[in-house]
């Protein structure tokens, strides 16, 4: 057993004090929980920015947000990383090639559509010709970050948000179909819709 | 230095660089002719980011394209607002009747944040270019620096990157009250942070001689090709826009021009990657110098917007509703150099033309030159020197 408080938040786990009996230093807990548990905990992203979001992104794995704490570690190519974060305005010619590092990623995969422009287009979705209207049609997205861009808070808003949704999957089990979030503004107004996937928003009291 | 790329067999080895490359400050594609080590050529491919922004300029009203300009260059977003803003006010200008008197606390206020902007984006400049030739730490340092700017931009106007801020006729917002403090307070600071910062890594022997010698423009190729701001700087030319054709009132403050001068030592040469990459350096240090001299000059806040003086926003409401018909290209110098505008009015509230000219651009169309003859290793040391960002090509 340990002090560390991860492995006492281990889904199943016995959470005893630190002894030195055998038995007080097994855990019993699934093998998918296990799996999941661990796969929240080390998200590894793809260092992947097109546009403006990129700027953020750096940031937000940066000195004072420090994505490296939440176990987000930037990785230089597709096949090393689970979550790709579309960071940017995505053009017809551009889209293709996202496409294919998509596909270049090993599975289980993450998608996070990171400001207005990936999500839907943006401000570049009337006039413009060049601009696709959102990276959904050419990939599945996990969590859409509104803002432009937003902030880092709220892109690691988002990234709890997924967490949720990593914690749920299944490697060996029957896999649920979550349907996909959106993530808050900024978390300090308070407003989760539909943080933690089966929590629906609630309806405004009359 | 410049070597043959030849293998026995004349075989030649195509490396696609791109359009996801970690090191190549967005979606910019080289395809990397070599013979496994020398590059023998180099094609940049463009267009991944183009976004039409110029044909959105043709849609949109004078004032709501502001915005806009602040993606074509979101790493020094005042600079690219204050380029377009100075170019309007530039054509209401050619009509007496619509001529806009910016009030002069609005012209301090817009000095203040472009160079506060021209800090911020050299730092990720400078960060970013000790990031691609292989030492991580000063891009978190300068990072760290970054955030402190944006924190002030952040109380002006709401912004962390894009600001909207600049708009026709002068800014959106009064400084708040703090805010002189705040940014005399910060250059404090920033001046002890870049000594740290210089002793990590400009005066690293290993980074300066990774980057003396490579890719040299000669002062004459420069001007050939057309490079602008701290690329043709870098090279030994004395060129500044902002003390040579001052806009504004860059006119009334005394600017030092920094170039290169084979900061290197003897390894090197002017106009090579360090070069370039101690000039921004410089730059950054006048920068601190402009604002200071700037907040001196800044008047007190006067009870109407629209004061000669202390006003923050002259009304352009009339004037762009009817703006004189005709043509003009006004320029400005942003970090990454020369920022113009032609604009194109037809005498109605919507542009006709806008067409932007920025400082990418030009150091994009000598990749190919420059890069013929050096290690496939410098080819990051050499896109990390002349700082472009995509979208500034692309648009």
């Amino acid at each position: 057993m340990t002090d560390d408080p991860m492995m006492n938040a281990l889904p199943g786990s016995t959470k005893q004090k630190a002894g030195n009996q055998l038995d007080e230093q097994i855990h019993l807990t699934a093998v998918d929980e296990f799996l999941a548990w661990g796969k929240e905990n080390s998200l590894f992203y793809l260092l992947f920015a097109t546009a403006c979001c990129g700027i953020e992104l750096m940031q937000a794995g940066g000195p004072r947000y420090d994505l490296d704490r939440l176990g987000m570690i930037p990785r230089a190519t597709p096949r090393q990383s689970d979550l790709m974060i579309i960071a940017g305005t995505i053009t017809h010619k551009m889209a293709e090639r996202v496409r294919l590092i998509y596909q270049q990623m090993t599975e289980p995969r993450w998608v996070v559509s990171m400001g207005s422009c990936a999500n839907s287009g943006g401000p570049f979705s009337k006039w413009s010709y060049s601009v696709l209207n959102g990276i959904d049609k050419y990939i599945p997205v996990d969590i859409y970050i509104p803002g432009c861009p937003p902030r880092p808070e709220a892109l690691i808003d988002g990234v709890y948000a997924l967490r949720e949704r990593v914690r749920r999957y299944r490697t060996l089990g029957v896999r649920e179909t979550v349907p996909h979030i959106v993530a808050s503004a900024d978390a300090a107004f308070g407003c989760h819709f539909g943080k933690g996937g089966s929590k629906q928003p609630e309806e405004p009291k009359a | 230095m410049t070597i043959e790329a030849t293998t026995p067999s004349g075989e030649r080895m195509i490396l696609n660089m791109g359009p996801h490359h970690p090191a190549t400050h967005g979606v910019l594609r080289i395809v990397v002719e070599s013979d496994g080590e020398v590059v023998a050529n180099c094609t940049p491919d463009h267009g991944y980011l183009h976004r039409s922004i110029e044909k959105i300029g043709e849609c949109v009203e004078w004032q709501m394209f502001v915005p806009y300009t602040d993606r074509i260059d979101y790493v020094c977003a005042m600079n690219a607002n204050l380029a377009y803003c100075v170019g309007v006010e530039q054509l209401l200008r050619s009509d007496p009747g619509t001529a806009v008197q910016v009030p002069f606390r609005a012209e301090c206020i817009r000095v203040l944040v472009a160079e506060l902007n021209r800090i911020s984006s050299h730092m990720i400049a400078v960060g970013a270019m000790a990031m691609d030739v292989g030492a991580v730490t000063p891009f978190l340092h300068s990072i760290a620096q970054r955030e402190m700017v944006n924190d002030i931009f952040e109380k002006l106007c709401g912004q962390r990157l894009t600001y909207n801020y600049i708009t026709v006729g002068g800014v959106a917002y009064d400084l708040t009250p703090g805010a002189p403090d705040e940014i005399a307070s910060f250059l404090n600071t920033f001046e002890k942070e870049m000594v740290r910062f210089n002793k990590l890594i400009t005066t690293n022997t290993i980074f300066r001689d990774r980057c003396a010698s490579v890719a040299v423009v000669t002062s004459d190729e420069a001007i050939a090709w057309g490079l602008v701001g701290p690329n043709l700087r870098g090279s030994g030319v004395d060129w500044d826009l902002r003390r040579d054709e001052p806009y504004g009132i860059y006119g009334q403050l005394a600017v030092r021009v920094p170039f290169g001068e084979r900061f290197a030592g003897r390894h090197g040469a002017v106009g090579d990657c360090y070069d370039r990459y101690i000039v921004r350096l410089l730059e950054v240090q006048e920068s601190v110098r402009l604002c200071r001299e700037v907040l001196k000059l800044l008047p007190p806040p006067a009870p109407k917007a629209t004061d000669q003086t202390g006003g923050f926003q002259a009304d352009v409401k009339k004037q762009l509703a009817r703006p004189p018909k005709g043509e003009m290209y006004s320029r400005t110098e942003a970090p990454r150099g020369e920022m113009g505008y032609f604009i194109v009015s037809d005498g109605t509230k919507v542009p006709y033309r806008v067409r932007c000219r920025t400082g990418s651009f030009s150091a994009a169309g000598i990749f190919h030159h420059v890069m013929k003859g050096i290690f496939l290793a410098d080819v990051v040391a050499v896109i990390g020197s002349f700082d472009v960002v995509v979208p500034e090509i692309d648009r």
